[in-house]
């Protein structure tokens, strides 16, 4: 028990420590507990950087025609226009660079929708203004309602870190398992998006969408709902808690029994 | 038939507008319209402004301070609605009838009556929109983009009218485009071949079809949304057999291609000022024109690309990724097409040259967001974060917006036979410069950072951004005041302007006096 409780301790701790230093300023994205988000997370890096080299070219070049040929400086202007040449460089240059971002994001594509093989199986329904999960293969099924009290949402009490974060029952989900999503709504459109897990998916009344991840780390994950789907948008948060296979099954265990 | 036309030429000496609320009412004058569409657009950019200031005083921290859930869906709503139909489509439509004319040495558009239709109908749709705040259940909450079945079975009454009202909208619309094509095909200076005409008026031209193409695919989407709620059709409810992802398909095959009616005429405007305070002609004429058409063209293969997380097979994933992808070629034509233009000029930066550089800087940021956007795996990410609402504002306000008062500025002294005050031009385009940076600059953060967009309140960790944008927002609204008074002030007091009052402008409309006479080219021009 001590342990569990000591191992939860530093679980805790390690998941939030990284998190809370630039918390207040984050200006990137998450990288992510699964391979498939650092994936992501790299594919994001790489278009950034070659977008911040565009611009910075882009600006100087106007930075300098802007100070270089000013009239004030007795600038005369010249007459030239139409060049054939610089004018296929500037179109076929831009569509190599275009070609660079392509195959890799098409590579991460094709994975990201490989959910085959998957070890476990989870449906995520999404309502008016809660989730449901239900674990396919077991005999689990409940609902994840937020829990902020109104106070700190009306600023009658002090905001918890967790502020429009957390939920009564959060998911609980193995590490190191190939977890495949099914995600649908029972009412309007919603969407389920983990930052963590490098993807959203919308959540369509009547149609069942799916995605799939893999998590390396055990720690809470804290996620939103993407898609305006009425007055509550803003609160119905999703926490997953992402435990330690053997830790799974004994939460799995504890479930079944409370429900038979 | 020569004599017909002089003794009609002869009476129109005596013709001047009629007295009184008359003239504005029955007008048929090209000038007197655009001017109603301009002033008209610019009050419900004051009326859209005032929402997003709303939004901005409440996101100003986190927890909810002024206004409630339901009334903030309202306003998100009603801010994109109100721009996009009521301020940047007819304040484009207000420049179009005020130069086109005049930059192709027309006498007048080529349907008058068709013209003052489409503007009467415009403020008969706009009124019908913002009455809705006003009804039972409240304003349309469902985001401008209505995705059933949020906006169908889960949407207010009021959802009714704003039906109407779109319909309303879109007719008057379509009218101006059918109105400009007349226009600029039929009513041509002897002389001014296609590939002599302005490059403002070739966007028009292209936009026009643009609208024409695609107000009748918005007028069907919300056609079946009304027979949803009224007729007991499911086109949109799943319960009833009917596809809600069909009604983003729809929407956006519309939404897409609008997006480039909203900049395509901006992209017009900086091609006019750029090479008028540069003093040097632009670079590519002929390629612009390629890249515009372009541009037209791909947007109606590219509508999916706001749906990426909506469950598309992955063949359809690659195709609007690269098509989107694509996209950026041509842009970046006219990006470097600018740049070339300025290079080795001989530059000066009246208010319209900082606008259209503002545009060219500003506009470049959101551009590369937008390839930032297209690439389909990140994009699980961005989707529907405040990366996307940080991009969309970059693209439109500094695109079209920043092209509107530049085009404002440059025009202003043939609308109006008086100079506006540079100094105070030049403080209006600094503010609102700063203004924006500050408000959406760090939106890229937070939404990166995990924010997603039409919140009403956030988690804390997103807390200090968003004070920033706040204070940047309304800065920017503030600003904007700034230009009612410099208007005001230039027509009360303004110096005289010449006919051509910047030595580097070039084409038709400067050859007629300041201000405009209220009939011009009766007599065509020749163009060489």
């Amino acid at each position: 028990m001590s342990v569990q409780a000591l191992r939860a301790g530093a679980l805790a701790t390690a998941a939030t420590a990284p998190a809370t230093a630039f918390a207040e300023w984050g200006v990137n994205l998450p990288q992510g507990v699964t391979a498939m988000s650092n994936t992501i997370y790299d594919l994001h890096m790489w278009v950034f950087w070659i977008c911040v080299v565009i611009g910075v070219g882009v600006f100087l070049a106007i930075l300098w025609s802007v100070l270089a040929y000013r009239r004030s400086k007795g600038a005369e202007p010249a007459h030239f226009h139409e060049n054939t040449t610089v004018e296929i460089i500037w179109t076929v240059i831009p569509f190599l660079i275009l070609v660079a971002m392509a195959i890799p994001a098409t590579a991460t594509l094709v994975d990201m929708y490989d959910s085959s093989d998957a070890e476990l199986e989870i449906k995520v329904t999404g309502y008016q203004w809660r989730w449901q999960y239900e674990y396919m293969d077991e005999d689990i099924s409940f609902f994840s309602s937020p829990t902020t009290p109104s106070a700190e949402q009306n600023n009658l009490s002090k905001k918890s870190d967790t502020y429009n974060l957390e939920v009564n029952n959060p998911l609980v989900l193995p590490v190191d398992t190939k977890i495949r999503f099914l995600i649908t709504s029972n009412d309007v459109i919603h969407s389920w998006w983990v930052p963590e897990f490098g993807w959203k998916q919308d959540a369509i009344p009547g149609f069942i969408n799916k995605n799939w991840t893999r998590i390396d780390e055990p720690g809470t994950y804290r996620g939103l709902c993407a898609e305006l789907c009425g007055q509550g948008h803003a609160f119905m948060p999703i926490e997953v808690k992402a435990v330690p296979k053997d830790e799974y099954r004994e939460w799995v265990a504890e479930q079944t029994g409370e429900d038979g | 038939m020569s004599a017909v036309a002089d003794a009609h030429a002869v009476d129109h000496d005596h013709h001047g507008p009629a007295k009184g609320i008359a003239r504005w009412l029955f007008t048929t004058n090209h000038k007197d319209i655009g001017t109603m569409y301009l002033v008209f657009s610019f009050t419900m950019f004051l009326v859209g402004g005032a929402m997003a200031m709303l939004i901005r005083a409440e996101l100003f921290e986190p927890g909810m301070q002024l206004i409630q859930p339901a009334f903030y869906n309202q306003m998100t709503t009603m801010h994109g609605l109100i721009m996009v139909f009521g301020a940047v489509m007819p304040a484009f439509v207000g420049l179009a009838n005020w130069m086109i004319p005049l930059m192709v040495g027309a006498p007048d558009m080529a349907l008058p009556r068709l013209n003052n239709w489409s503007f009467w109908l415009l403020v008969t749709g706009s009124l019908i929109l913002v009455s809705t705040l006003f009804m039972d259940g409240g304003a349309p909450n469902f985001g401008w983009t209505f995705y059933a079945p949020l906006s169908t079975t889960y949407g207010p009454d009021s959802t009714t009218f704003f039906i109407f009202a779109i319909h309303i909208l879109g007719i008057s619309s379509i009218m101006g485009a059918i109105n400009v094509i007349a226009t600029i095909i039929n009513m041509r200076a002897p002389g001014m071949t296609f590939m002599k005409m302005p490059m403002f008026v070739w966007t028009w031209l292209i936009t026009a079809f643009l609208l024409i193409a695609v107000l009748p695919v918005l007028a069907g989407v919300v056609t079946m949304m009304l027979m949803d709620i009224h007729f007991g059709t499911a086109f949109f409810d799943a319960a009833g057999g009917g596809d809600p992802v069909l009604f983003q398909h729809v929407f956006w095959f519309f939404g897409h291609p609008e997006v480039y009616i909203m900049i395509l005429p901006a992209f017009g405007v900086i091609s006019q000022i750029i090479p008028a305070f540069s003093r040097k002609p632009l670079f590519g004429y002929t390629s612009m024109v390629y890249a515009v058409a372009a541009i037209a063209i791909l947007s109606f293969l590219v509508w999916a690309h706001h749906m990426f997380t909506v469950g598309i097979p992955i063949a359809g994933e690659l195709f609007f990724m690269y098509a989107t992808m694509i996209i950026a070629v041509p842009t970046g034509v006219k990006i470097f097409n600018w740049i070339s233009t300025m290079f080795r000029g001989s530059l000066t930066f009246e208010t319209p040259m900082l606008f259209a550089i503002g545009f060219v800087v500003l506009f470049t940021v959101g551009g590369l967001s937008g390839v930032m956007l297209a690439i389909a795996p990140a994009d699980f990410q961005y989707h529907d974060t405040y990366f996307v609402v940080a991009h969309f504002h970059y693209v439109l306000i500094p695109g079209a917006i920043y092209g509107i008062f530049a085009a404002v500025y440059y025009w202003l002294p043939k609308w109006s036979g008086r100079m506006y005050s540079e100094a105070l031009g030049k403080t209006h385009f600094w503010l609102s410069f700063i203004g924006l940076n500050v408000a959406f600059f760090p939106m890229h953060f937070v939404g990166l950072a995990g924010m997603p967009r039409r919140y009403v309140d956030y988690p804390v960790q997103f807390a200090n951004f968003n004070m920033i944008s706040s204070i940047g927002a309304f800065l920017f609204g503030i600003s904007q005041l700034l230009l009612v008074y410099i208007v005001y002030r230039a027509i009360r007091s303004g110096n005289k302007a010449p006919a051509r009052p910047w030595d580097g402008a070039e084409g038709l409309e400067w050859t007629v006096p300041s201000p405009a006479p209220y009939h011009t080219f009766e007599q065509p021009p020749k163009v060489d």
